[in-house]
Order: C-alpha cells, then structure tokens, then sequence
C-alpha cells in the first residue's frame, strides 16, 4: 500500500488538526506574492478557497464555466448547514457531529478528517455571520436551528429555503473583495480541457474559452481542483445542466486516483419524472421531513384507484394509509437518513403502492403539521376554541413562512397546491460521495494538485447527511485547504513563475486541439444529448438505487459498446472558435461515458450493501434488521483507490484500509 | 401542441441579427420553457442547422443564468418565477412566442440569446462585501444579536438572483433594484455598517460608469422580478446615497 498514504497526524483525535498546523510549514507574506494558485470552480468550496488564498497574499486564477462564479451549482442547495454550536442546549459537541457523520457515511468516510470537519464546523457560522449571510433567526435575535435526517439534535442553520443560495453569494462577496483588489484573476466562460504536469507536479492548466473558442494556457505553482460531483451521468439528476466530471476526470487521467464512483446519493425527497422531455430533476429539500409525513395507501386497491384518478389522496382515512417510514424505523421516522429513506420510498413503490401514473411517486403530507401549528398559533392568539377554518389558516401561515419558496417551486413545477393536497416525490440522483482520492491535506495523487468540495471522497463516506454538503465544502475552502496548501508551496519560493512556453504546456494544448477539432469535423448522425441519455438510462437501471452482479456486468459491456457508438456517430455542430454549447457537451458527456463504466466496475467489485450502495446479493436475511442494507467490515472497510490504465474496464484497485480508533464499528440502526 | 416560434438569432456581438420563424410539434403542457427549447434544438441539428443558444443553468430557478424576454415580458407571462420555471401550459395550441435576448446597452449580445452580464459583477467588486478576512478568528456568532424583522427584511434583499429582468424590463435600463438590494442587505444588518458609506458610493459610481439608467420609479423591475425584489430597496439605496453625501 505505499502509494496511498493517508498522511493522517498522529495523536489522539480531537488533538490532531491544531498540533498538524502547528507544526507544518508556512510560506512568508513577502514570498506568498510569488506564488500562483489555480482554482477551477467557484461554488462553495472553490470560491471560498479562492477568496482565502488570496486574503493571505497568493495570486489567484479562478475558473468557472457560467458567466459569473455566483452561479456556481452550490446555489441550489435549499436546507441548510450543519455546525456543532449547540446554540440549542440539546447535547450537541464536535464529538457527536463528527460520530453523526461517520455512522451516517455508514463507516467508510475517513475519520481523521470528518474530525477535523466537525470541529472546524462552528466557525464556518462565526465566518458567514460576520460577512453579512441572513440566517434565520428567532425573535430574541438569536441564530436559529432545525433538525435534519440521521441526527437527534437540532444543529441546521439556514436562510430560509435558500442557504446554499446566501452562503455562496457570501463566498461570493469575499471572492469580489479580492477580485476589486486584484488578488483574484476570475475567468468566467472558461472550461478547464486539461491539467499540465511538468517534472510530475500540477503546473497549470489548459482552458477554453467558451466565448470565443480560444484555447488558453494558464500556469501555477498548484491547482486546486473544485468542480463539484458527477451527478449527471445519470443525465437525469438535480444538479445543474452544465455540471459535469472532465476537471476530475482529466486529472484522473494524468494521474489522480479516483475513489469509491460507486457511493452516489439517491435523494428521496425529489419531484418525479413527468416525461421522456424532462431535462433535469428538482429537489424539494429535506428539510420538508420535518413537518411532513411520508406515507403511500396501506391498500393495493386504493393505490390503483388513486393512479387511475378515481380517488384523491385526502379520500383515504388515517387507517388506509401506510406511514411506512414512521412504521418501519419509529426511532427516527420521517428523518432517516437519505439512503434509507430512498430505497425505503423504491420498496413500496416496486410493491405496487406508487401514487402517480408512472408508479413511482409517494405523498409527503402537510396537513398533520398545518393543523399542530394551526393549533399552537390560536393558543398564542388567546383562543382556546379556534375552528377549523381558523386553525387551518393560521397553520398555513406558518408552513408558508417556513417552506413558502419550496411550495412555490412545486406548484409551479407540478401545477398542484402542496397546501391543499400532499406532495408528491420520489428519490433522484442528489450528490456524489465518491470523487478523486485525496489524502489529509485534501491533495491527490498528483503533487500539486488538490481537490476540495464534492469534487474529492473525504468525509461522506458511503452517504452523506443532510446539510453536510456545504459545511464541507466552506470547510475545505475557508479553514482547511488554505492551511495545508501552505506546507507544499513552502517548496516552491524559490521556483518562480511557471511558463506557460515549456513542452508540456504545448503538448497538453496539441492534444485538446485534436479533440476538439474531431469533434466539429465528425460526420456523425446524431446529437450529444442522445448519447447523454441512454447513458443516464443505463445508469438509472443497473447502477441505481439497488444493484446486482448481473446488472453491473450488462451496464459496464453497455456502457463500453456506446462509448465506441459516440465516438463514431456523435454529431457537433457548429465551428470550434465560437460560442458553441454543444462542443462543449461533446467534451464533458464523453468523459461520463469513461466514469460511468468505472463507477459500474467500482459497484461490482463492492460486494457489500454501504450507504447509498445498495447490493441486492448483500442484504439481512432474519432479525430485526431483515431486509435492510447488509455491511461486511471484515472485507470491505477500505477506501477504493482506481488508478487510470486506458481503458475504464483495465482502472486498478488501490485499498486504503480504513481504521476506527475513536468509533465504534456498529451495525446502522435507526430504528 | 403546435406552436410558432420566432427568435433572435445574432452570430456574435459584431453581427445585426434577425428574428427567425420555427415550428415546432408535440410540445406538452408539462414541459418547461427550456425544455421546449431543448426539443426545438434537438430538431434544428436533425436538420443540419446550429442550435439557439441560450444561458441557463440549475433549471430551478435560483442560479439567476436563464434569461429570455418572451413575448414582450422578462421571463414570459407567469409572474415570480424565472424563464427554467416557466411551463408550457401556460400557452395554447398554434400560439405564436417571441423570443428575444435581455436588451440593454450594459448587456451586450453574445450570440442568439445570450448577453453578457459582466457588469453586474464589477459592480459588486465595488463594494458587495464586508470587508472580513476568512480567518476563523470571527467573534461567536451569537454575540452579535440581530432583530428578526432586520435579519428576514436583509434576508428578502438577498435574495436576488443576478438575473438582469429588472434592467431588461426597465425602459431606462434600470440596474437600481439590483444594486439597492444589495445595498440594502448590508445597510440592514449591523456588520455592513462600518462602510456604509464607501460601498453605496462606489457601487452606485460603477453601476453610472458601466450606462446603465437611473430610475423613474415606473416600478415595472419589481413587477418582473422573479424573486419580487421591492421598490422599498431602491428607496433605501437613495437614502444611503444621500447619507453619504452630505
């Protein structure tokens, strides 16, 4: 195992981050003027990097492919963001965030850093307070929480439906501050074709420019890598239409492992597929489980009824309806983790129970909530005998002022009123825990390049909690990644500037110019969306929610045969020096086309059911866990490493054997 | 549904540019706009032709990249949404849709539908932040107590997407509700304070210099704002202003 080193500090846990920044080495201000930083991204992890790196006096060049890093996809994000405060008095501790963390990721996340996340975990709120983010408050004018999946505290703070949204437009605000100053070098409109390594170390990058087509070469001392998840090889997903894989996946190429593909998180809280035309899926954001109730008919006739539009939802009493989420796991009920509640929600539904035509849809009730706010709001107003009417307005007032936004999106979206009849949902593809391999300075196998935010595996393992994702990626960008890039440009002072003349730089350029250039001269027969989805279709099938050997196998020969297909019959249209969005899908669905069947090869060789890996061969057979997700530690409690050989079939394992000094491994129950 | 389409399309910034008529078949009522859009693409490059192009992004209305002035409206006819939540339904069989880019002198065409919204960022280099460095050194966050109705009134003003409609929709070219929002966040809440006085300056300094208008409270920007940004923010901007200068 010497190529993977972890490089996790010694000493007790909760020791380890404060006595590594003790000890590593710093770069002087006078000399951080002459060192250059690369960041390709500019969501909540690479635009929170690159506003810090350059407040500590680094030359930042930042990249985004939309035309303004606010954009980034990190905006959708709706909940909230989790920090062990414990404003609430309710037990909360960096211990229990870091413990939720881990037993959440189902025991394949690393520990060390998902300590170190924790802890760092209070000041991303300090931070974001003092730069002016709104988050909710209550009427002592003091922060305000809420509760998410998977936890038994309320630790979430959030801006409404709209946190992600306020957070990255306060990475945002600290990016333009630099950016005004000239610290920072935005690049918007640029895509990142390639990464360059001189002597083996990340030196620059080669981008277009999506304007004009021009192809660019850019250099630095190190690149950070900040690109997001890789979602949308399933085409269908919530993230955004351009998010995509190729900064990874290039640098996966040159050299970075990338790790664990296969531990992708299926959402449950999703507005289902209306039709063959849909382009991408809307989340209704978890938060929404904590006054909703999901439940599916307890009849299979009354299911049939209301999917043939003979009955309504509100028809069915109380006794014919199945809360089988509050039935199945009354720990926890309605906020199981993610993983449990999709594959839960995919059960009943497979079992004949779905409510829309299609099948696959369940209800996420509003009305026990409307009526217990409607209830405590007439209190409040001195009546002791309110009516229904008035305990209904009143209690519809409070759900709008809580999730007004979410409502909104959904009717608009559905053309029903959540307020009036139950949401429907249904799991879609969310956020992917896996990504490139990086050690505890989040930096890859490549020296000099790092990886932050969703792009890299670090600190989900196999599922992420909600309102984790942002705390991750503000935690790389703010309070981690500037620290540990420091040791490695120590190095560097005396290096000076990179040239962007040097052989590697043009050999790197030669090779996305061919690309390019066969791409628009291809005579090909049909377009890049039609390779895009019949990929997301296979995905979908054999590499969704539950997986088996067969399936895998079919998806990786699949997947293989329409590579080669698109090769030869991808039509682009359209001219290379110009703004031409359809080349710039060619380039990224032709990289989804590799990872998808790396990620079919990763799933198969995981034997085991972790996380938002679900294999049908390794499931509880008797007991009280019966039919859930079945964990084997003893065989694989590692980290999958793939190292780039050619072809995605050929990718070798690599094993970081995960060790749990401060966690007990135990079997996960939320029941 | 059947439907006529008629749209912009401009090569780059140096061309003059056309409405050009499509047809387009089976469109559903429960597509999006875009999604519409995606279909009449996918036929345009059936026939050999180049795709329109035009932003768009999360598809959920809050990255603020979508665009589109439909038939005389920033974002179409529905009201507090963006052009990616607008759905077909809310047009008939063998309606005619116009559809042409954002226009504005301070948001250039890049192609078709496309414009370039660069100067609402300058204008945020000028002063759309707290000057606080991301040291993690911050005080507690709750030893800063802020009034609900400062943090909610803060947090409306926030929640601008950048999308343009209001400078679209303005017949001056009006960025003033996109700037006073973000304005007002900072003069809402006690941590935009301090420079108070510098960030209204230089922002609305940036906001003349880049040509946008000025406001003649036609309030036509808060009527399309997909976010239902208020008239109010505009007001306060002014008072900042004149607070600054006197």
């Amino acid at each position: 195992m010497a190529v993977l080193d972890s490089k996790v500090p010694k000493g007790p846990i909760a020791e380890k981050w404060t006595s590594y920044k003790n000890h590593i080495d710093l770069v002087n201000p006078a000399n951080k003027r002459n060192i250059d930083v690369i960041v390709v991204g500019t969501g909540l992890a690479g635009g929170s990097a690159a506003a810090t790196l350059a407040e500590l006096g680094y030359n930042v060049k930042a990249f985004a492919y939309q035309d303004s890093p606010r954009r980034a996809h990190s905006i959708a994000a709706q909940g909230g963001i989790n920090a062990a405060k414990n404003y609430q008095g309710d037990g909360d501790s960096t211990y229990r965030l870091f413990y939720d963390t881990v037993k959440g990721g189902d025991y394949r996340a690393r520990e060390a850093n998902v300590y170190r996340l924790a802890e760092v975990s209070a000041n991303i709120i300090d931070q974001c307070v003092a730069q002016g983010v709104p988050f909710a408050r209550d009427y002592g004018g003091l922060l305000d929480n809420r509760s998410f999946g998977g936890v038994l505290v309320s630790r979430t703070f959030y801006a409404k439906g709209q946190t992600g949204q306020q957070l990255l437009l306060g990475a945002y605000s600290a990016m333009n501050r630099q950016i005004g100053r000239g610290k920072i070098q935005m690049y918007n409109r640029h895509e990142m074709m390639d990464v360059v390594l001189v002597d083996g170390k990340a030196r620059g990058i080669i981008t277009r420019n999506l304007v004009t087509g021009e192809i660019e070469r850019h250099s630095a001392h190190a690149v950070v890598i900040a690109s997001g998840g890789y979602g949308n090889v399933f085409f269908l997903s919530t993230n955004a239409m351009g998010s995509n894989v190729s900064a990874s996946w290039k640098i996966h190429k040159k050299g970075a492992f990338f790790a664990n593909p296969c531990y992708t998180q299926i959402h449950p809280t999703c507005i289902p597929v209306s039709g063959d035309h849909q382009s991408k899926l809307t989340l209704m954001s978890e938060s929404l489980r904590n006054d909703g109730r999901i439940w599916v008919p307890a009849k299979l006739e009354d299911a049939k009824a209301i999917r043939e539009g003979k009955k309504k939802p509100t028809d069915l009493s109380e006794a014919e309806r199945d809360y089988y989420l509050e039935r199945r796991y009354p720990a926890f009920g309605n906020l199981v983790p993610r993983d449990v509640a999709s594959r839960a929600a995919k059960e009943r539904c497979d079992a004949g129970f779905g409510v829309n035509a299609t099948g696959e849809a369940v209800y996420l009730d509003f009305a026990a909530a409307i009526e217990r706010y409607g209830r405590e709001q007439a209190l409040i107003h001195g009546d002791h005998n309110p009516s229904a009417e008035k305990i209904d307005k009143l209690g519809k007032e409070i759900v709008k002022a809580k999730y007004g936004n979410l409502f909104q999106m959904y009717e608009k979206i559905v053309d029903e009123d959540p307020y009036n009849t139950p949401m429907m949902i249904y799991p879609a593809v969310h956020y992917t825990m896996g990504g490139v391999w990086v050690d505890y300075n989040l930096m890859t196998t490549i020296p000099g390049c790092y990886c932050i935010g969703e792009a890299n595996f670090s600190d989900h393992g196999a599922n992420r909690l909600g309102a984790s994702a942002l705390m991750q990626g503000l935690a790389d960008g703010y309070f981690v990644l500037p620290y540990t890039i420091g040791d490695y440009l120590s190095n560097d002072i005396r290096t000076g500037k990179i040239s962007t003349d040097l052989p590697e730089f043009e050999e790197a350029e030669k090779s996305v110019k061919e690309q390019i250039n066969f791409f628009v001269n291809n005579n090909g027969t049909k377009s890049v969306d039609h390779f895009h989805k019949r990929l997301g279709k296979i995905m979908w099938n054999k590499v969704g929610m539950a997986r088996n050997a067969k399936g895998l196998t079919e998806a990786m020969a699949e997947i293989k045969a329409l590579r080669e297909e698109f090769w030869k019959e991808v039509k682009v249209p359209g001219s290379a020096d110009t703004y031409n969005e359809e080349l710039a899908k060619a380039g990224r669905v032709a990289d989804f086309l590799e990872l998808g069947e790396l990620f079919a090869k990763d799933a198969l060789v995981r034997e085991e059911s972790c996380g938002g890996h679900f294999r049908e061969e390794s499931a509880e057979t008797e007991g009280p866990q019966q039919g859930e997700a079945k964990r084997d530690d003893v065989n694989f409690a590692f980290v999958s490493a793939w190292e780039y050989k050619g072809e995605p079939a050929d990718a070798v394992l690599h094993k970081e054997q995960l060790e749990f000094n401060d966690i007990e491994l135990k079997t996960r129950s939320y029941k | 549904m059947k439907l006529t389409l008629k749209i912009w399309r401009q090569k780059d910034a140096n061309d003059k540019g056309q409405m050009v008529d499509y047809k387009i078949n089976d469109v559903s009522p429960d597509m999006s706009f875009l999604e519409m859009l995606d279909v009449l693409n996918e036929q345009i490059i059936n026939e050999g032709g180049e795709p329109v192009a035009f932003d768009h992004d999360c598809r959920e209305g809050i990255c603020g990249m979508c665009s589109l002035f439909i038939n005389g409206e920033a974002h179409g006819p529905d009201r507090g949404i963006t052009t990616c939540q607008l759905h077909m339904r809310k047009f008939k069989d063998g309606d005619t849709i116009y559809i042409e880019p954002f226009r504005a002198k301070a948001f250039p065409v890049i192609k078709d539908l496309v414009v370039d919204r660069s100067a609402f960022d300058r204008i945020q280099h000028q002063g759309g932040f707290i000057s606080v460095n991301t040291s993690g050194n911050t005080q507690d966050a709750n030893s800063l107590p802020i009034s609900k109705h400062a943090a909610d009134e803060a947090m409306d003003a926030a929640t601008c997407i950048g999308c343009g409609a209001c400078v679209a929709t303005c017949k001056n070219s009006s960025a003033m509700l996109f700037v006073g929002a973000k304005v007002s966040q900072y003069a809402l809440l006690p941590q935009g304070q301090v420079e108070a006085a510098d960030r209204v300056r230089n922002m609305v300094a940036q906001m003349d210099a880049e040509g946008f208008g000025n406001c003649t409270n036609t309030g036509a920007c808060e009527v399309e704002c997909p976010k239902g940004i208020s008239l109010d923010n505009i007001a306060r901007m002014n008072r900042e202003f004149f607070k600054a200068n006197i």
